[in-house]
């Protein structure tokens, strides 16, 4: 966590002063004195939590803010402090080991969260001091230093440009790391300032440290020899950001202002809030039902003692007096003494060791996505990432699937296809990059079946050259000649495909210009003032460029106004066509439409192209026009776009452009599994609805049979008022049509794929979301928002264009609030997905083009979208198999682990004597039981990766925390008493007659104690073992070595007498209970009997697995049987499925009430 | 060659890791990629079945077994007994024969009663050594050290029995063997008296009194045998290993000796009862038991009976479940 280190220097009266004055040039500023000195913080990044220093007592405190950590610190101080019957090591050593484990682990992160730190930190800069300049390490920049910093780099702290290397005194950022903004922004060096550096003398004032990105107020000093202090204001266009990077300018020297903590990023840094597991949740609900049972048998304990010791003579026999001090104890104290003595007696049912074991299984099953070879893409060299290791089993979980569209859907690398000019068709004859990464120069491939005349073809490419800010990068050797330009995107290592250095704020735009490049026209390059660029004949024109009217997302189209050679002034115009078509003369537009139209249906993303010739005088207006709103004061955005508005008119449209960003590699199929699986896929995209539309037909997202829903601005209409009463009709109708007329059975998850129910998708756009969303909040808001999340949840594809990112987060927190919270996941590459990362449940981030922002704020990144299917179905399925069986296991085993130390207490008078020694009692989670639970949690595969990933359809038996809802933990539960009541009345039938050895010599509690644990250690063991379908050899070890480890350890431990031991209880208790024939058949019945019900389970349980699991995997002599069968339950293992509950309630019953009654006496006498 | 450039070489300070080429790839491992060799069991009616039989089969014959051998041991019990009850016992089939005391409602497995400290035992040189709390309240008697202490030591079973044989009005004594009733390594290891000062262990238990409700102090439990004397009294022994549940049994004597060592002839006995110990305030009962034992200990038809029952159902599982697949199975069915 990004803390703000209140620790910072800022004394408290500081703290209220809202501005602070920094001395540039601190070395060298001789009137520093005469300013108050401010303290500021130095330029160190802290992520992590933890000192050397304050580790252990920090890491204690936050790990017993655990609630069952602070439970068993509670038992283990009981333990200590109330004579109770086991001893404080049996409670405190499982929880020494706890919170040692987690705190290795803990400090382990934060570690690495040390070394990202000082990566950091430790980054050299060079520092201007005393005129000098001085190399130093990140963490030693002060407020006030003057920094430099070179091409590419990132800025160590928020600087005030003051000089930079470029003529015009600009530097350009881009932010991506900030915002998600790749593109190129222009910043302004301080005016005044830029001779001089060295010895520059000034004082800046600002406001103190805010997070917003886009807003800084300042003022600067600047003080000559001679001359009296000139004052220059500062904006946001001076101010450099920490974390962007400096592109195409060699150097600059900025002035540091904030640092460290204080930087404008390290306060736009949002914690990550901890993400719990749905499996958590069940966790703690089963905790809590535990945690009552512990307590109600503690009070049944207590309660029955007391009533018990009423009876005569029970109280106190003569044979067990009652010491001094037991007598002269008030009767409730002793009461309240007992009963946190039952409570430590049985408070092993709650497993300590099960939130290690479910650590470890998280941190090391982790790995397993770390290693997956599957994940490793070759073109960014990375396998997947994995950030937090405490949601591995939610991706087998998951039921929503928000998917950016550019970048994760798509490639995000746009390719130039096809244009039109005048009606005529060019199409693209390869792609222009597919052979050698070479750009043809030397003649057009097109396919041009007729041709529009030459000059309006040559107009239309020029127009493509001229109209558009794409740079070609600087530092490029001037091979542009060869035609070889290297693109540069962000900083990212570039596909071999495409190495051109054009420098663009969007993709489309390098795109454009290269796509000019195959049919003959090249940009060579632009200063402020002209762009060149050689045409056909080989020939290099230059334009001067006399104004560039800029994109903006309102006009949606940006043009240049640009005189030729021949002294002509031409505007270029470029746009979308729904801003281009109104501005131009109509009779052009309808042949190009056609061609418009059916692009956008292909999924291109189209821009329509128009020019218009400007008089001489028409120029000379249009000039002034411009200058003079540029340099107005008020409402300059305002006046600018109505000149713009005013300028773009009348023009003429010369073609159209289709630029297509490909799909991602199997971008379908990936789809199509998981939607197979069971997950509804909504594509949440700012695109426009027509591309996201037939990339969502590309992606088989929507099906030809997919009926679509619209709730768009389109199909509200126009005018403010009736857009909501439209909206509710809007909604009314599809409600009834999508819920009503669908039979619920069908709809939603369980909707099998033999149904023959009508596919409907939903598209909604940005607008009418805000509409739904921030609806008059008198009812009728949330009753849209009901109607909105019903319709959307019948669906089985969603496409929201338009979002902005925090609508983004808002539909997936709608959905992830909406009735049954389903689990929710969130998939994007870019900064504008960041913020649905960060509220799904799941975030997984792509390792794409835009960034990083993406990955680091994903809780899973993998290279490429075809990894989720491999994730989910794979990874995630098992993961959640295995954690959920981890879960119930551990519960289960001490359930009959302690349920007969409980019904002990009935025949020791509620006196809290264990029924097992104590070393038993500590070791069986630590030792005896705990590796096989952990190897299983590891590497069990119920079915093979390969049945797993042709199978999408078996994630759904998963779904919805099938395996931890309530039925099957009251199995487990089941399971546990059953087992625990016959271990425990088995034992005592068996002890009716205590002489069972054939001397004649009799055995004592220990050694009952003894025989109920040898049953209870080999049936919990051997009952993983039935469950276990994946026999690796180390499960084989693990369980065949655990149950030898507990013999040859109750050898060791019974055959020595142990000097630290008061009471030797247990020597030769194991060794004798082995030579008696008796104990061995108990122990071999009871093993038999606890485990028959679930033999017979699993075997009448297999024919329906059967095509699914056995068969298929891996054998290449089998034929992959028909996969419908896997949903369709054949009727025979309903058969199998009744008779086997029948027999599994019979068992419970006999095993029941045969001891029952024994007990009833037992309670009676 | 300018077509190899590559101008992405920046950021190395933001993306890290990126750069270090194949390194990142995967091992491709078996282990890594979670395709380590597996056996991966079926539990198929192939299987289940059969194994059910045989189970079944098994359990049976061990029940058979244990039933037949559990009848044949022949248990007289004499409840509530005082005085000099007369014995009826009928032909027995092999020896020795055991006696047994037996207390019901008698809570030998109570939190606290079952202490004794240890100190005598690991090492067994300190008697007079402080004893553990644990002892309380039979820890000092007028603060002098109680050897042995605690509750349990206190409350030692006291009841002494002496068995004739009637044999023609006249009472032959049976000789009761008192030796090998406790666990050999409680005689021989686990419990340890103290060095004898100058060969005598009253010596070595100086400085100590006896439990206030012994008659006598624990160096002369046994008057006859001065082997079984101290801590290593055998019936001290057998009273230390505290019972499992209320009702239990403890081995009194064996009979080993002459005639009687086979098993004891049929006729009439008689038992004299030396009634020391008081249960009556704690709703006890004593009793006193002749049992003679077989491979599987003594007298137990409940383990018979459940592997019966155990063998039965298992049986009768297998020919369910052969019923139910022939039936509903389709013919590919591989069993």
């Amino acid at each position: 966590m990004w803390r703000r280190r209140l620790t910072c220097l800022f004394g408290g009266e500081e703290k209220r002063v809202d501005s602070r004055t920094i001395h540039a040039g601190r070395g060298s500023s001789p009137v520093a004195d005469a300013f108050p000195q401010q303290k500021f913080c130095d330029n160190r990044i802290v992520s992590s939590k933890y000192t050397i220093w304050n580790f252990l007592p920090k890491n204690l405190f936050e790990q017993f803010r655990r609630i069952a950590n602070f439970y068993f610190l509670i038992i283990f101080l009981v333990q200590v402090i109330v004579d109770t019957p086991t001893s404080p090591v049996t409670s405190g050593l499982p929880l020494f080991f706890v919170i040692t484990v987690t705190a290795i682990k803990q400090g382990y992160e934060d570690w690495l969260r040390h070394k990202a730190d000082n990566e950091v930190n430790k980054y050299p800069v060079t520092v201007l001091e005393d005129g000098k300049r001085v190399g130093k390490e990140s963490e030693k920049i002060k407020v006030g230093d003057v920094v430099e910093v070179l091409e590419d780099e990132t800025f160590p702290c928020d600087l005030v440009l003051l000089q930079s290397s470029r003529d015009d005194d600009t530097c350009f950022v881009t932010t991506a790391s900030l915002d998600g903004e790749s593109n190129h922004k222009t910043h302004y060096t301080v005016p005044d300032t830029v001779k001089d550096v060295e010895s520059l003398h000034a004082t800046i004032e600002c406001e103190q440290p805010q997070p917003d990105l886009y807003k800084f107020v300042g003022r600067m000093h600047i003080r000559r020899d001679g001359q009296e202090t000139a004052v220059r204001s500062l904006g946001p266009e001076n101010l450099l950001l920490k974390g962007a990077t400096l592109k195409n300018t060699k150097k600059i020297y900025g002035v540091a202002v904030y640092t460290g903590m204080e930087t404008k990023m390290a306060l736009n840094y949002q914690g990550k809030s901890q993400k719990r597991s749905v499996v958590e949740k069940s966790i703690n609900a089963f905790l809590i039902v535990y945690l009552c049972l512990l307590v109600s048998k503690a009070f049944v304990c207590t309660t029955l003692k007391y009533v018990w010791q009423n009876q005569h003579g029970q109280d106190e026999p003569w044979y067990n007096p009652k010491t001094q001090q037991e007598r002269d104890t008030n009767l409730y104290l002793k009461m309240f003494t007992d009963f946190l003595s039952f409570m430590v007696l049985f408070n092993f049912i709650i497993p300590v060791s099960m939130y290690v074991t479910v650590e470890m299984q998280k941190f090391l099953g982790s790995f397993f996505i770390t290693w997956d070879k599957d994940f490793f893409d070759p073109e960014v060299q990375e396998g997947a990432l994995v950030n937090t290791s405490d949601l591995n089993e939610e991706l087998g979980q998951v039921e929503y699937i928000f998917t950016d569209k550019t970048g994760t859907l798509t490639e995000n690398n746009m390719e130039f296809i096809e244009c039109c000019i005048d009606g005529f068709q060019y199409k693209n004859h390869k792609f222009l990059t597919e052979t050698d990464g070479l750009c043809e120069t030397d003649g057009p491939i097109t396919i041009t079946l007729n041709k529009a005349p030459e000059e309006l073809e040559e107009l239309f490419l020029r127009a493509l050259c001229l109209c558009h800010t794409v740079q070609v990068k600087e530092s490029q050797p001037v091979d542009e000649i060869d035609g070889v330009v290297l693109d540069q995107v962000d900083g990212f290592s570039p596909s071999p495909e495409d190495q051109c250095a054009f420098i663009a704020s969007s993709p489309d735009e390098v795109a454009l210009v290269k796509g000019a490049m195959t049919h003959g026209f090249t940009f060579i390059g632009s200063d402020s003032k002209s762009m060149k660029i050689r045409n056909r004949d080989n020939r290099v024109e230059v334009y001067e460029l006399l104004h560039v009217l800029n994109f903006d997302p309102v006009r949606r189209r940006m043009s240049v106004i640009v005189k030729s050679e021949s002294g002509e002034v031409l505007l270029f115009c470029k746009g979308a066509d729904s801003s281009i078509f109104p501005r131009v003369r109509k009779e052009e537009v309808d042949r190009i439409r056609v061609h418009v139209e059916r692009d956008a249906k292909e999924g291109y993303r189209t821009l329509c192209v128009a020019y218009k010739r400007l008089g001489n005088e028409d120029f000379a207006r249009v000039d002034a026009e411009l200058r003079e709103a540029r340099l107005s004061l008020h409402d300059r955005e305002e006046k600018l776009m109505a000149v713009y508005n005013q300028v773009e008119t009348d023009m003429i449209l010369i073609g159209a452009t289709a630029v297509e960003d490909r799909l991602q590699d199997r971008a379908a199929e990936t789809m199509e599994a998981l939607q197979g699986a069971g997950m509804k896929v909504w594509v949440l995209t700012g695109d426009k609805m027509e591309t996201a539309k037939s990339t969502c037909y590309a992606c088989r997202l929507f099906q030809r049979g997919t009926e679509l829903l619209e709730l768009t601005v389109g199909a509200l209409g126009e005018g403010e008022g009736k857009r909501e009463e439209r909206l509710l009709e809007l909604l009314l109708e599809y409600h009834k049509r999508v819920v009503h007329d669908t039979p619920p059975s069908k709809t939603g998850l369980h909707r099998t794929w033999s149904s023959p129910g009508q596919d409907y998708g939903l598209i909604v756009d940005g607008a009418t979301l805000s509409l739904l969303l921030n609806a008059s909040p008198d009812g009728t808001g949330s009753h849209y928002k009901n109607l909105f999340l019903k319709i959307c949840q019948s669906c089985t594809s969603v496409l929201c264009c338009r979002m902005a990112p925090l609508q983004k987060a808002q539909i997936v927190r709608m959905v992830k609030s909406s009735k049954g919270s389903p689990i929710t996941l969130s998939v994007g590459d870019g900064a504008n997905d960041v913020s649905m990362i960060l509220e799904a449940h799941v975030g997984i981030g792509i390792k794409g083009k835009e960034g990083r922002q993406a990955v680091r704020n994903s809780d899973y990144a993998i290279p490429k979208l075809k990894h989720l299917k491999k994730l989910l179905l794979v990874h995630g399925h098992l993961y959640y198999v295995r954690i959920a069986h981890l879960v119930q296991y551990f519960f289960y085993k001490n359930l009959c682990f302690i349920l007969p130390q409980f019904l002990y207490q009935f025949y020791c008078g509620y006196s809290q004597l264990p029924l097992y020694d104590a070393a038993y009692l500590t070791m069986y989670n630590i030792c005896f039981t705990s590796m096989p639970i952990l190897a299983y949690s590891l590497f069990e595969q119920h079915i093979s990766i390969d049945t797993l990933l042709d199978h999408a359809a078996l994630y759904r038996e998963v779904a919805k925390n099938a395996m931890l809802r309530w039925g099957p933990f009251f199995y487990w539960t089941m399971l546990g008493v059953f087992h625990g009541l016959l271990f425990f009345f088995g034992v005592y039938c068996v002890f009716s007659n205590p002489a069972l050895l054939p001397s004649g010599q009799v055995f004592g509690n220990w050694t009952f104690g003894t025989i109920v644990f040898t049953i209870l250690v080999f049936t919990v063991t051997i009952k993983l073992a039935l469950d276990t379908r994946h026999w690796t050899w180390i499960n084989h070890f693990v369980i065949w070595g655990s149950l030898a480890f507990y013999i040859l350890f109750s050898f060791f431990w019974g055959g020595i007498t142990w000097p630290f031991l008061e009471q030797q209880r247990l020597y030769f208790v194991f060794i004798n209970m082995l030579s008696s024939m008796s104990a061995w058949l108990a122990i071999m019945l009871l093993i038999v009997l606890s485990l028959l019900p679930d033999v017979l389970l699993v075997a009448l349980r297999r024919p329906r697995g059967r095509n699914t699991r056995q068969v298929l995997p891996r054998s290449p002599l089998c034929f992959p049987s028909i996969p419908h069968q896997v949903f369709q339950i054949p009727p025979v293992s309903h058969l199998h499925a009744h008779i086997s509950s029948f027999l599994h309630a019979s068992f419970l019953c006999i095993s029941f009430l045969c001891p029952l009654s024994l007990f009833n006496s037992a309670v009676a006498g | 060659h300018p077509r190899d450039v590559r101008t992405c070489e920046t950021n190395k300070h933001r993306t890290g890791s990126s750069g270090e080429g194949t390194t990142n790839r995967p091992d491709n491992t078996a282990f890594d990629q979670q395709r380590l060799p597996a056996w991966q069991p079926v539990l198929s009616a192939g299987i289940v079945i059969p194994g059910f039989l045989l189970v079944g089969l098994a359990f049976i014959g061990i029940g058979v077994a244990l039933f037949v051998t559990s009848r044949s041991i022949q248990v007289l019990e004499v409840s509530a007994p005082k005085g000099f009850p007369p014995l009826a016992v009928p032909p027995t089939r092999g020896g020795p024969v055991f006696l047994y005391y037996g207390l019901s409602n008698y809570f030998q497995n109570v939190r606290g009663y079952g202490c004794l400290a240890m100190t005598t035992s690991s090492g067994g040189t300190c008697p007079r050594c402080s004893p553990s709390s644990s002892c309380a309240p039979y820890q000092y008697d007028q603060n002098t050290t109680i050897a042995p202490c605690g509750s349990v030591a206190n409350s030692m079973f006291n009841d002494t029995f002496t068995l004739y044989q009637l044999v023609n009005a006249t009472r032959k004594t049976v000789p009761l063997d008192g030796k090998g009733i406790a666990w050999w390594t409680d005689y021989n290891i686990k419990f340890r008296n103290p060095p004898e000062v100058d060969g005598s262990l009253a010596a070595a238990f100086n400085g100590t009194v006896k439990p206030v409700n012994w008659p006598k102090p624990v160096y002369d439990l046994d008057p006859t045998n001065p082997a079984n004397n101290g801590f290593l009294n055998q019936d001290f022994l057998v009273w230390m290993r505290t019972a499992a549940l209320p009702d239990f049994w403890k081995l009194y004597r064996r009979i080993t000796e002459g005639e009687y060592a086979s098993g004891l002839p049929a006729g009439n006995y008689t038992l004299e009862i030396q009634y020391n110990y008081p249960v009556a305030n704690f709703a006890g009962r004593k009793s006193v038991i002749f049992s003679n034992t077989s491979w599987m200990g003594g007298k137990n038809q409940f383990l018979g009976i459940a592997y019966l029952v155990t063998g039965s159902l298992c049986v009768v599982m297998s020919a369910v479940m052969l019923i139910v697949y022939a039936k509903f199975n389709s013919p590919d069915e591989d069993f």
